[in-house]
């Protein structure tokens, strides 16, 4: 079993049509300041490799770094928190993406039913507050459709402290294309945490691709 | 075998009870005593080499006796080492379906698994379909069939269930009993060694006499294969499940948030609705839910009206609405200003319909035809009926009943609670729209005009709003699983 690191993670599900957020790697304080001017705007920056699935219950994750000091800094306090058995790290420099709503959405394997696909209540907190639903692959758009609705969240996908209403046709979109993705080979298990809804669009910030054979 | 196997079952010509019973506390003397109480209209027999009759049944030696082509279906009740000579017997006789209702078998260890294991080989050998072995019976109300060990017998209606749990089929049945609502088929499976609960909804589903069904489940075995022939089913007709054992196990080691979440448990919820299946947390849901479907249309849509003859109520169905997948629509105003015409201007004026008293004679019958008829609206929920029964069964047990001659208002009263049951009913029916009536009177107060109205209707009445509002989330929810899946 191996896993993709974030950086490769997303540019797979990229390949299957999801959208994901502008990212750039960088190898030390220099790279990452020009992969910030060419993102524009500010940006985010986490320490990214292999072995590093959970960055920010370690502190790797900066965010809104607005100049090339900024950048500069969080790049040479990111690779210095490095250890040993992080192994090859990088870092990556992504797009700031902006919305108050944050889904998780995933593939995983089950023994008794096989593949199975997931919405729910992302952010940090996705696990523990525990709100998802499930459908077992392949998916129709109608079982994308219903998963929304089980969710329990008509207040959440209406307009929202001034951001306008999720679309939906989007988050479908998203829910089939992973699906997809999921069943491709040797494809053991995929989080996409968080999936942002930025201008009523989702948005896959970070995301975990786990691959049987490596 | 032209039959499919499941007919012998429910529709047998006739029935043998091997093991029958002159101790009233024995299995064998019960399943005699249902068959012969629930008035089957075939063929009875017993076998008992000890007695010569039973309950008026001639006793039979040995199923060897039974005359050839006379019966279809052997009711077991004699112990685990019986059986083959049983089923071998009933086959010579072209008896082609047991119910094993015996224990002893998987459920008491490797000695009783092995035995099971033998009989169900032998059974396929014969060409013999076996339900159970250890269920409790089952029931088919339209041959008038009670082959069960355990009460009650319920009245004839649209509701099947099958169960893992016998005692859960008598839940059912106590409810429908209840009611009113009745059941056309009821199962227990047993340890469902060859028939398992999605053979008996598969089966139900093309039952003539089922209209909705209900499954409790706890193991599930091959996931994939249950959730075909749940969807199969549930493309004929709505199937409420329920099911026991729910754990929190991930479904692997997670090296994911996906995997973590995914809890056999999330798996099968999501699993049961992907094939249409609406599932229910307990049993009164699930019953409420099953009444629904066997006895409301489907909503078109989720817009959802309260009509409530006083306030409280309304506004804890509107709560309930509000975590529901139902849209609590804002009156529209064709609707006020109809309504207005009809009682004083203290009325809630909005949705809730608040009536607040004011009403006369033909209020509610004229209420509910205007929210019924609107173009706005998919569904109703009608609280209140009820009320005046109440009054007059206060009247007529209190002391001045006579002296004050209050006949006359009593009957009043409770002529208006059925005439507000029969607007509803008839609304429902004129329009295709859903209308579901709610009180605590349902439970709380045996004959009460407006509940007894519906069930002589064949319809259902909600114990209370909430329940109510549950029970057309469940529908639309079914509703819509049709409209996206089968188009």
């Amino acid at each position: 079993m191996g896993v993709l690191s974030e950086f490769e993670s997303k540019q797979f599900l990229a390949l299957h049509g999801i959208a994901v957020s502008r990212d750039r790697l960088a190898h030390c304080a220099d790279e990452a300041v020009t992969a910030a001017a060419e993102i524009g705007g500010s940006v985010a920056m986490k320490l990214c490799g292999p072995s590093l699935a959970h960055k920010s219950e370690r502190g790797l994750v900066r965010l809104n770094l607005a100049t090339p000091d900024a950048v500069r800094s969080a790049a040479d306090d990111l690779l210095a928190a490095a250890v040993e058995g992080d192994g090859e790290v990088a870092l990556l420099v992504s797009e700031m993406v902006v919305g108050h709503r944050e889904f998780i959405a995933g593939v995983a394997h089950t023994e008794q039913f096989g593949a199975a696909l997931m919405l729910g209540l992302g952010g940090v907190l996705a696990e523990a507050v525990g709100e998802a639903v499930f459908r077992l692959l392949p998916v129709s758009e109608g079982d994308c459709q219903d998963m929304i609705d089980d969710l329990g969240m008509a207040a959440l996908m209406a307009p929202l402290r001034g951001e306008p209403a999720v679309d939906r046709g989007a988050v479908v979109d998203t829910l089939l294309s992973l699906a997809q993705a999921g069943e491709g080979d040797g494809v053991e298990a995929i989080d996409v945490n968080p999936l942002v809804v930025q201008e009523g669009m989702p948005v896959a910030v970070d995301a975990l691709v786990v691959m049987a054979d490596l | 075998m032209s039959r499919p196997p499941l007919d012998l079952l429910f529709n047998p010509r006739g029935i043998v009870v091997a093991g029958a019973s002159t101790h009233p506390g024995k299995f064998g003397f019960v399943a005699l005593h249902n068959v012969l109480a629930g008035g089957f209209e075939g063929a009875v027999f017993a076998t008992n080499p000890d007695q010569p009759t039973i309950l008026g049944v001639e006793a039979m030696a040995s199923v060897q006796e039974v005359p050839q082509g006379a019966a279809d279906l052997v009711f077991v009740c004699t112990p685990p080492h019986t059986c083959s000579e049983i089923l071998r017997s009933a086959a010579t006789r072209g008896i082609g379906a047991a119910f094993i209702a015996s224990g002893g078998f998987r459920e008491s260890g490797a000695e009783g698994a092995q035995a099971e294991e033998e009989v169900i080989d032998l059974a396929r050998s014969l060409g013999m379909v076996v339900a159970g072995p250890n269920g409790q019976g089952l029931i088919s109300n339209p041959a008038k069939l009670a082959a069960q060990i355990v009460a009650p017998i319920p009245p004839s209606g649209p509701i099947a269930v099958a169960s893992q749990s016998g005692n859960l089929v008598s839940a059912f049945m106590n409810y429908a009993e209840h009611s009113g609502v009745g059941i056309s088929r009821a199962v227990s499976a047993g340890n469902a060694a060859m028939v398992g609960v999605v053979d008996y909804l598969g089966w139900f589903a093309s039952d003539p006499y089922t209209k909705a069904m209900a499954a409790y489940v706890e193991g599930v075995g091959d996931g994939r294969a249950f959730a075909e022939a749940i969807q199969r089913a549930a493309a004929a007709k709505p199937v409420v499940l329920v099911k026991g054992g729910a754990t929190q196990r991930g479904a692997q080691a997670a090296a994911s948030h996906t995997g973590a979440l995914a809890t056999d448990d999330r798996i099968f919820d999501g699993m049961v609705r992907q094939s249409g299946a609406v599932r229910t947390q307990t049993i009164e849901e699930a019953y409420d839910a099953v009444a629904a479907f066997a006895t409301q249309p489907l909503p078109a849509g989720p817009r959802t009206l309260v009509l409530s003859s006083a306030g409280g109520w309304g506004v804890i169905a509107a709560d309930a609405i509000s975590k529901s997948n139902l849209e609590l629509i804002p009156l529209p105003e064709d609707l006020r200003q109809a309504i207005d015409g009809l009682v004083p201007p203290r009325w809630s004026r909005s949705n809730p319909i608040d009536l607040a008293g004011g009403e006369s004679r033909d209020t509610i019958p004229e209420a509910m035809d205007l929210v019924a008829d609107h173009p706005e609206v998919d569904a109703v929920i009608y609280l209140g009926m009820g009320i005046q029964a109440n009054t007059a069964s206060h009247l007529r047990s209190g002391p001045y009943f006579e002296t004050a001659e209050l006949a006359r208002i009593c009957e009043y009263h409770e002529r208006q609670d059925s005439r507000f049951a029969q607007a509803a009913a008839d609304a429902s029916a004129r329009t295709g729209k859903p209308i579901l009536a709610a009180t605590e009177l349902a439970t709380t107060q045996s004959g009460n005009a407006g509940p007894a109205t519906l069930a002589a209707r064949g319809s259902y009445c909600f114990p209370s709003a909430d329940r109510a509002v549950r029970a057309l989330h469940h529908l639309w929810w079914y509703a819509r699983w049709r409209k996206r899946t089968l188009g």
